[in-house]
């Protein structure tokens, strides 16, 4: 015998179900008039500074079908590279954003800004990024990932940096489709795998 | 203006343990087959990203949000249900409680219908019931809601399976690494042991974390029955032998 850890242990996740909007998107499950609007609704307020960009995507099962019941949630830094909360940080960026899988067509957009370059590992700078969080029916644990851009410098990005094999870099890129506009399809299972992470 | 506000963190996340959690692709939850990654997850340190994460204040909470059996109606009408108060403390694998925290649930009705416009089983819906509710944890990391039972239900998946009575719970802790959704199960229900979703646990000691047992001591007589249920979230790393600067 030696003696116990003091220590608790993660409680474990479960799916989030077909049903997840009732809790997190009320509005889009038909639940009206609990809370005075969606929690999440906006990334930015009006008057954020930095470059107003739109991405939009969708997620794919491993047979090629778009999920319709998926539910994100965004996290990012103002135009400098601080989050909400840090000395200076930008007041009209919120960080944090919540957005379903459109309902007939699976397609999801999130509006933003374009975020700073942040400080990451051991004096590195992590390029500009937005971690994303994906949950659905059949997701068993929410899924890590990220959206880097690809008018953007990634080359010394510590954990693009981390990827064996250099093609699936390009999972996490979004894509320019015009000015301001990027796309970014996350692939759950199969060709073109989306990197998932555990960090 | 932002309904949350800020908060910093010095250390980096616990990595987690993925065998505390459900296996990605269990067959017998057909849906997760096509939705698991087949490739393994790139593991890394945490940085600034998941170390940091929004704070929502106590203005974003209204008087009725954690009452379910109310806040549909808006205090006029009750919903039809078992009434029980559901609570609990939001703690991190330091033992440490999470305090200020948004605890948002969902559930179905005691009929076991949601109020979804996915929802097509033919239990009907309760007029006063939406099945949400919300509250942040307070200094020592308690939480309460009170709502009705929610029932059993059918869904696809095999030729007959029901899930257990259960509550989704969303928790946020203080970074975004540490995002959590799961679900709350009764004590004593005979579907838990039957239900594939709880399945895709492995560690039967890890199931039982998600069992929320009776509690009578905090009941209140001729009115409602309680359950608790306690939430851990991941850990910070202890950094007494690693200085740096904060948020680096």
């Amino acid at each position: 015998m030696v003696q116990k850890l003091d220590t608790l242990t993660e409680t474990p996740s479960q799916t989030a179900g077909p049903y997840v909007h009732i809790g997190c998107i009320p509005s889009f499950a038909g639940v009206e008039g609990v809370y005075p609007e969606d929690l999440g609704l906006r990334a930015v307020e009006q008057g954020a500074k930095g470059e107003t960009i739109t991405i939009t995507g969708s997620v794919h099962d491993g047979t090629g079908w778009t999920l319709r019941d998926a539910m994100l949630e965004s996290w990012q830094a103002d135009a400098v590279g601080l989050y909400p909360g840090q000395d200076g940080a930008d007041p009209k960026v919120n960080g944090f954003c919540r957005f379903a899988a459109d309902k007939d067509s699976g397609e999801f957009t999130l509006q933003t800004i374009k975020p700073g370059a942040v400080p990451g590992p051991d004096g590195t700078w992590q390029a500009p990024h937005i971690a994303l969080w994906i949950v659905a029916r059949g997701i068993n644990t929410g899924l890590q990932t990220r959206i880097y851009f690809e008018d953007e410098d990634n080359s010394a990005d510590p954990l693009l940096a981390r990827i064996e094999q250099r093609p699936r870099v390009e999972t996490l890129i979004a894509k320019k489709t015009g000015d301001g506009q990027y796309r970014f399809d996350i692939r759950l299972q199969g060709d073109g795998e989306t990197v998932f992470l555990d960090i | 203006m932002p309904k949350w506000m800020p908060r910093m963190t010095d250390a980096r996340l616990i990595p987690r343990d993925r065998s505390a959690h459900p296996v990605p692709r269990d067959p017998d939850y057909k849906t997760s087959v096509a939705r698991s990654p087949n490739l393994p997850l790139l593991s890394m340190p945490s940085t600034l990203t998941e170390e940091t994460g929004p704070v929502f204040g106590h203005g974003l909470i209204g008087a009725l949000d954690n009452n379910l059996i109310l806040n549909f109606s808006q205090g006029a009408a009750p919903a039809i249900g078992e009434r029980i108060l559901l609570h609990g403390r939001v703690m991190d694998e330091n033992a440490r409680p999470v305090p200020n925290t948004l605890v948002e649930i969902w559930q179905a009705n005691a009929g076991g219908r949601y109020r979804h416009v996915k929802d097509t089983y033919f239990a009907p819906l309760d007029p006063n019931f939406g099945g949400c509710g919300r509250t942040l944890t307070d200094e020592n990391g308690q939480y309460q809601f009170l709502t009705i039972r929610p029932g059993a239900y059918p869904w696809p998946n095999r030729g007959n399976d029901w899930r257990p009575m259960h509550v989704h719970y969303s928790i946020f802790g203080q970074g975004f690494g540490q995002r959590l959704i799961t679900q709350c199960y009764f004590e004593g229900d005979p579907l838990i042991d039957r239900c594939p979703i709880v399945a895709t646990i492995k560690d039967r000691s890890q199931i039982d974390r998600l069992v929320a047992p009776l509690d009578m001591a905090r009941a209140k007589p001729m009115d409602f029955l309680a359950y608790k249920f306690d939430i851990v979230l991941r850990g910070r790393r202890q950094t007494m032998f690693e200085n740096r600067p904060e948020g680096m």
